[in-house]
């Protein structure tokens, strides 16, 4: 981030809306009459205190502030993704106390004391968690932005499997294992436009197997 | 959102006591279709009452030998319960039909029971409905009604409720426990829990305002087969068309159906005829149907019959 001709995705974003402020002019003049009707009663904030990726965040929130939201506009970890914010898309999963979860459903004041875990707390562009590495090395995705809810979803979806809990597709109720019909059930929450699909399952049982 | 104020419960009766004192309140636990709905103004409470923490989430047997599940335990906690699993499959096997496994980390037994429908008149606020606003009349009836209700239904709504769980508790005559304000408990069979629309569709439960769920009980496992199945337009994360829950044993079966009506439907009547035909014969005696759903009469009856081979195989 340091070095000024390291453009991210989001700088490049911040600049092109500039660029097209004046074809996305109508729709931005629409957006504030909603906005209007909400801010005539504001409620009071609240404190919010979370573990995220291990490091100790203290917030104050309105409470309608979804932890998706908290995690992306308040801490500015903007890896977790916002696709459908109704809970279809799978591309805000994060792992809360150990469990997948979507992050647009749930709100931040719920989570006081919880402990999350995104996918910047997975890995690092210099450590790559494996299911991180298994998803660049099989091609399981195009367009990345469902990547990170896939890969927080993978992980946790592997420790589901691990502690023995059922699926619709599992025969015995009493004896869960692994196998592609099982990754494909457990992840029909997570969407992919590109219809990476057969990578994604490629990089899930190599992480599995290793 | 609209705006809203929140608290932590401490209680339940506290809870009830809170939403009591907060006419426009809601408990939210799970919040997976709470905040849905409330993200598209369907839901507007002005205060939340986070019921997460009062230790409802155990599930743990009963003098009489069933189980009580605990209000909050998740869903996938219930599907994956030892006991469960063992004794009430039905009930492991409609839970693992029912939405992603994001969702069913979140989703508690008493917020599932309490889903809304998924109509999508009612989540299409430019569309009049009677259940979102009472008295504004309802688009379904003549409109692209296919997954809507053909059982029960009223001529103010044809919605249906879209839980998997529901159906299975049903099938199991669980109760549901409550408390409300006063401390006051109570249990009420699934059977009369949930309503059917009449003329106030709005209204889907018997619960009165303030009363908190505590739990769902279950009666001593029935034995037998246990069989859950789902007819979907996908795959996986996707409301039922048909489902069938079934119990099959030795002298008894037990049926109820999910996707049919604004609760879970189960007519005990036809439990003592045999095959599916005449089953389904009795169950969907009364449907009124349209040219869209019509279909599923059919399907009603062949995943009925796909059922009974699955239990004699």
């Amino acid at each position: 981030m340091s070095d000024p001709n390291d453009v991210t995705r989001r700088t490049l974003l911040a600049g092109s809306a500039v660029a097209a402020g004046i074809a996305t002019a109508p729709a931005l003049a629409r957006e504030p009459v909603a906005s209007r009707k909400t801010s005539s009663r504001m409620t009071p904030k609240m404190p919010v205190s979370l573990t995220v990726n291990g490091q100790a965040e203290a917030l104050t929130l309105d409470p309608r502030v979804t932890l998706l939201d908290a995690l992306r506009e308040h801490l500015h970890l903007t890896g977790s993704k916002k696709g459908c914010d109704h809970g279809q898309c799978g591309a805000c999963t994060v792992i809360v106390n150990g469990r997948r979860i979507n992050s647009c459903l749930t709100l931040a004041v719920m989570h006081d004391g919880d402990h999350v875990t995104t996918i910047e707390g997975l890995g690092s562009p210099e450590k790559l968690h494996p299911m991180q590495a298994a998803f660049v090395k099989h091609d399981g995705f195009q367009c990345g932005y469902c990547t990170p809810g896939q890969i927080c979803s993978s992980v946790a979806m592997l420790g589901e499997i691990k502690d023995g809990i059922p699926s619709h597709v599992t025969d015995d109720l009493t004896h869960v294992e692994f196998s592609d019909s099982e990754v494909r059930e457990r992840m029909s929450g997570n969407i992919c436009r590109c219809a990476a699909y057969p990578n994604i399952i490629a990089a899930i049982r190599e992480v599995h197997e290793a | 959102m609209r705006p809203f104020t929140y608290e932590r419960a401490a209680s339940a009766q506290a809870a009830a006591q809170a939403a009591v004192a907060y006419p426009n309140s809601k408990f939210i636990a799970g919040g997976t279709n709470l905040l849905d709905l409330m993200k598209l103004q369907i839901e507007t409470p002005t205060h939340l009452i986070d019921v997460n923490h009062l230790g409802l989430d155990r599930i743990e047997k009963t003098p009489d030998g069933g189980l009580r599940i605990g209000a909050h335990v998740r869903n996938t906690d219930l599907a994956a319960d030892k006991v469960v699993r063992r004794d009430y499959a039905v009930l492991s096997r409609a839970l693992v039909s029912g939405a992603s496994g994001q969702l069913r980390n979140k989703a508690t037994t008493a917020g599932n029971l309490l889903q809304r429908t998924r109509c999508p008149y009612f989540y299409d606020m430019s569309k009049p409905c009677n259940k979102r606003k009472p008295g504004s009349g309802c688009a379904a009836i003549g409109g692209f009604n296919r997954n809507l209700a053909i059982l029960g239904a009223s001529d103010a709504c044809i919605a249906t409720h879209p839980s998997d769980m529901a159906v299975a508790m049903r099938l199991l005559d669980a109760r549901v426990e409550t408390v409300d304000s006063h401390g006051v408990t109570r249990a009420v069979p699934i059977a009369q829990f949930h309503r059917l629309p009449g003329d106030t569709p709005h209204i889907e439960t018997v619960l009165q305002p303030g009363e908190l769920i505590t739990a769902v009980s279950l009666p001593k496992p029935l034995g037998g087969r246990h069989l859950y199945r789902k007819v979907r337009d996908r795959a996986s994360y996707a409301f039922a068309n048909v489902s069938v829950a079934a119990v099959i044993g030795d002298g008894f079966q037990h049926f109820a159906f999910g996707g049919l009506a604004h609760k879970p439907w189960r007519v005990e009547a036809a439990e003592g005829f045999s095959g599916a035909d005449a089953i389904a014969e009795a169950v969907l005696s009364g449907a009124r149907t349209t040219p869209h759903n019509a279909f599923k009469t059919v399907l009603t009856r062949r995943t009925l019959g796909a059922v009974l081979r699955e239990a004699r195989a």
